[in-house]
């Protein structure tokens, strides 16, 4: 069955861009493995309602990315059944990764509204177009560029102490170090 | 007035400069992994499916 050959060659290739993105939403390595798993086994089960001759990635993205929102939902209502708190839980992103050059940009994603992080990491690092992640994340291209554009500008406040120029261009950045 | 440019135009070039960067790191965060390519696991889960679908 040449076609099912196909769909797993496909999805075979589209596994280290899952991960990439399922990390960069979680912010856990681990969890980003379960995520892409739990992507491949819906997909298969459900190849029938993949539509021939349209993006398998953005088919696959659209998958882990439901399924994220989904657990995210869930384990936030948990953790705040339990103790009220969430940010307290996340413990530091290199720990959970092993990427430690990368450990401030991860946790400064974590801070982001999930809407704003999904939008930034499609249009920003997964290379789709605007109207690729719209299609995505099911809103309108207006809704994602305004998204990305509020998730820049939040990064770069939460990283401007680690991307600071020379001192005399931008003497207003240092004012957090100080504090 | 040379100077006076300059003072206008720092903010907008320091934001610049600083997208710019935080666009390249997030991009080499992200190839960091998918650089690392399918885990064994993937293709072990992708066979199973495969088998017992023939």
């Amino acid at each position: 069955m040449p076609a099912q050959d196909d769909m797993r060659e496909a999805m075979l290739a589209a596994v280290p861009n899952l991960r990439a993105f399922a990390v960069s939403l979680c912010g856990d390595m681990d969890r980003a493995n379960d995520l892409v798993q739990e992507t491949l086994l819906r997909a298969w089960a459900h190849q029938d309602s993949f539509e021939p001759g349209t993006n398998m990635s953005a088919w696959l993205f659209t998958i882990l990315r439901n399924h994220f929102r989904t657990e995210y939902r869930k384990r936030r209502r948990e953790v705040e059944d339990a103790d009220g708190g969430y940010a307290e839980r996340l413990t530091s992103p290199e720990a959970q990764t092993g990427h430690v050059e990368f450990g401030e940009l991860r946790e400064a994603l974590l801070h982001l509204p999930p809407d704003q992080r999904e939008a930034l990491i499609l249009v920003g690092a997964s290379g789709f177009s605007y109207e690729e992640a719209a299609h995505i994340c099911e809103c309108a291209v207006g809704t994602i560029k305004s998204r990305v554009n509020r998730a820049r500008k939040k990064l770069a406040e939460l990283l401007t102490i680690e991307l600071e120029p020379e001192p005399e261009s931008a003497p207003q950045v240092l004012i957090r170090r100080a504090v | 007035m040379p100077q006076t440019e300059r003072l206008e135009e720092s903010p907008k070039r320091l934001s610049r400069d600083i997208q710019r960067k935080i666009g390249q790191q997030l991009r080499a965060m992200y190839t960091d992994v998918v650089n690392e390519g399918v885990p064994d696991r993937f293709a072990d889960l992708l066979r199973r499916l495969d088998d017992k679908n023939k």
